[in-house]
């Protein structure tokens, strides 16, 4: 759903971010259109979860340089529960599990915190539960899901649905999925990734963070980039996954490298 | 029985202020009860109020009550339904209601049924007294404990709760203390006694009209029989200037089982003694929570002797401390030689919620057994910043993400009460609580 006239939803420049005082992202440039979908693929340490964990605001993470635009607001400027609300959504690699509050009572007051900000409709316990229920079945999720405790002795597979479901109902316009392919069978894979994909529109745009290509096969990525020590080195079409999938990451690196020897970058401070 | 001011000593004087003033106590229709204040009184005039240089009351310094001077209910306030019916739980209609502890007979509702006894002891007078007298003062005794002792020489009435042999009372027993008067203190008494093969849930809630302060110091008895299973959920939500010293003893019976659920919420400074005494094969579980803020200081200390063997134990208490508030938790676990085969596990869990609040927790277990199984420990923390992370990127906002958080740790232990009107009208108070956290 690429449309080249759409605004800019997302503009990364030259993002620099450390913590416990080590670089982690050394100007990282990226850019995102609505209706959009992108990849972001790396190998281990490259700084693909602290960028998306920079990007919902994080604060183990210190930004030390760069900027970023959402919506052509200042996203520093605002606190992680401004930006949720603002649309920024983060599917995380490892959901938290909080004993004590039944998943449905968490859902809801997200969802009406969410509501009541962007100046909508807030939701009484019985219109939600419906309103939740229509939403779970995109992830064929058992109602039972309501009654348990958030992500508690919730399955690998069960805590990455949860996320989607959140993102179902939080309605963002710009969701960050944090490996969430990571720990799902094959049949976990297709109905999660069928759920996202039935949660793109024109409107939003998705950024995957993700190792494999597998994930891919099932939402299909306008653009794949590929991230190695803090910064975005390389950018193709969906085709580069597949070319990442057979030929590893070490050739981007090695012809990184050549093309910087021909022209060499200013030496940061 | 004589007046009891006229055999004071000076070295006891804020006992003294306490005691000056009781108009002399009518002769009780029981005659336990004239004995037990007589030894009471007698008793007090070798005991003076603890200080923080008694190991038992190191970390709760009762000098602001001293500072203060409590007279004796002079009359009794008349309260309409009306005025505290939000207090009424809708699945425990049995109730028996204490204003600065004098019966209301107007607001309680004790349904009679064959052979049950729920009842002040004034208005019951000696009818169903035969059981229960040489009940009274046996399981609480008072030995160096002044405020046993205070409570016993000011006895009049007591909430009587009698359960017959294996009768299965189906509905909780509501006990509401409602305190209405500044300035008084007031002592309050239960004794609940379950026969073997009886059931039963006692209510013990402690409410208040006014943020006044007052004094409370209440003395709870509970006695199960053989295989009798007693439900005990304690509620103190006083007023927050309240001085509240309670006691509590549990005798529990061959093969018996005692559930306890103690909250405390209100009170300026609290103590809460909880002791409870197995016998063979007897289970009891005991979990607390102190959910304080302010300058509050809530003290509990629980004591569970495995006396014989096969007993078994269970014990999760938690403490949660915002502002300068000072949580503290003695928990004593004693396996007495020949107690073989004990199974206990006690845990006590700690949230500080912010830099000025202080928790004092001590598990401590004795054993004096070698076929045991025995487990304790006591962890200090802080909300986790991954998990308040976790929900402000959800959209919640700092405030109502550490709330919640909180309320989910507080809520381990109120899911515990059975009773689930009571449950709600807490889990509202956490909410409210927690949720004005800065």
């Amino acid at each position: 759903m690429i449309n080249p006239n759409s605004p800019a939803l997302l503009e990364v420049r030259g993002l620099c971010a450390s913590v416990n005082g080590i670089e982690i992202l050394k100007g990282l440039d990226f850019s995102v259109k609505r209706g959009e979908v992108h990849a972001i693929m790396g190998p281990n340490g490259s700084g693909k979860s602290t960028f998306a964990k920079v990007l919902a605001g994080h604060t183990a993470y210190e930004v030390t340089g760069g900027s970023v635009l959402f919506e052509g607001q200042d996203l520093f400027s605002l606190a992680p529960e401004e930006r949720a609300r603002a649309g920024v959504f983060l599917a995380f690699q490892y959901p938290i599990e909080i004993p004590g509050v039944a998943n449905s009572q968490f859902l809801r007051l997200t969802y009406n915190t969410v509501q009541a900000q962007r100046g909508k409709e807030e939701l009484d316990p019985l219109e939600f539960d419906d309103f939740v229920r229509e939403k779970m079945k995109l992830l064929e999720m058992s109602p039972d899901f309501l009654d348990r405790s958030v992500n508690e002795g919730f399955s690998g597979g069960e805590k990455k649905r949860n996320e989607i479901l959140q993102m179902a109902l939080l309605d963002p316009r710009l969701a960050i999925l944090d490996e969430t392919d990571s720990g799902l069978d094959i049949d976990a894979l297709r109905i999660v990734s069928q759920g996202v994909n039935q949660l793109i529109t024109r409107d939003n745009a998705v950024v995957l963070v993700t190792h494999y290509q597998r994930l891919l096969n099932y939402i299909v990525p306008d653009f794949v980039h590929v991230m190695d020590a803090g910064r975005i080195i390389k950018t193709g079409g969906k085709e580069l996954a597949l070319e990442l999938e057979t030929r590893g990451y070490d050739w981007v690196s090695a012809e990184h490298q050549a093309a910087n020897q021909t022209r060499p970058e200013a030496v940061s401070a | 029985m004589s007046t009891i001011t006229a055999i004071r000593q000076p070295a006891v004087d804020y006992l003294d202020t306490l005691l000056t003033g009781q108009p002399q106590l009518p002769a009780s229709p029981w005659a336990q009860v004239n004995t037990l204040r007589a030894e009471a009184v007698e008793r007090l005039d070798r005991l003076a109020l603890p200080t923080v240089r008694d190991e038992e009351w190191r970390f709760t310094d009762l000098s602001p009550l001293t500072r203060l001077s409590f007279q004796p209910v002079r009359s009794a306030t008349h309260l309409e339904a009306v005025d505290i019916a939000h207090f009424y739980l809708d699945d425990a209609p049995t109730r028996l209601v204490f204003v600065d502890g004098i019966y209301a007979p107007q607001l309680s509702s004790t349904p009679l049924q064959d052979g049950v006894v729920v009842a002040s002891l004034l208005a019951a007078g000696a009818a169903p007294s035969a059981a229960l007298q040489v009940q009274l003062g046996r399981h609480q005794t008072i030995g160096d404990n002044v405020f046993a002792a205070l409570n016993t020489a000011f006895m009049q009435d007591a909430a009587l709760i009698f359960v017959p042999r294996t009768l299965a009372l189906a509905e909780p027993v509501h006990v509401l203390f409602i305190a209405t008067q500044a300035g008084v203190a007031s002592y309050p008494r239960c004794l609940l006694i379950a026969e073997a093969g009886s059931s039963v849930t006692l209510i013990e809630d402690f409410v208040a009209l006014h943020d006044t302060a007052y004094l409370i110091n209440p003395v709870t008895e509970i006695a199960l029989a053989d295989q009798a299973h007693v439900k005990h959920i304690r509620v103190q939500r006083d007023s927050q200037q309240a001085f509240h010293i309670a006691n509590c003893a549990v005798s529990a019976g061959r093969a018996s089982h005692y559930q306890s659920v103690s909250i405390a919420m209100g009170a300026q400074i609290s103590r809460y003694n909880l002791n409870v005494l197995l016998a063979e094969g007897a289970e009891c579980m005991v979990d607390g929570l102190a959910l304080i803020a302010g300058s509050q200081l809530a003290d509990t200390h629980t004591g569970i002797d495995h006396a014989k063997p096969h007993g078994l134990s269970r014990q999760l208490h938690k403490c949660i401390a915002g502002d300068s508030a000072h949580a503290v938790f003695n928990g004593k676990v004693m396996v007495r030689q020949g107690a073989q085969r004990t199974d206990s596990i006690q845990s006590s869990r700690n949230l500080l919620l912010s830099a000025k609040a202080q928790v004092d927790t001590k598990p401590q277990l004795e054993i004096f057994a070698d076929d045991v199984k025995c487990a304790h420990g006591a962890t200090v923390g802080q909300l986790d910043p991954e998990e308040v992370f976790y929900l402000k990127s959800r959209g919640l906002s700092d405030a109502a993400a550490r709330s919640l958080l909180t309320y989910a740790f507080a809520g381990e232990i109120i899911d515990r009460i059975p009773v689930a009107s009571l449950k709600h009208q807490l889990q509202h108070r956490v909410l409210e609580q927690t949720g004005s956290q800065p």
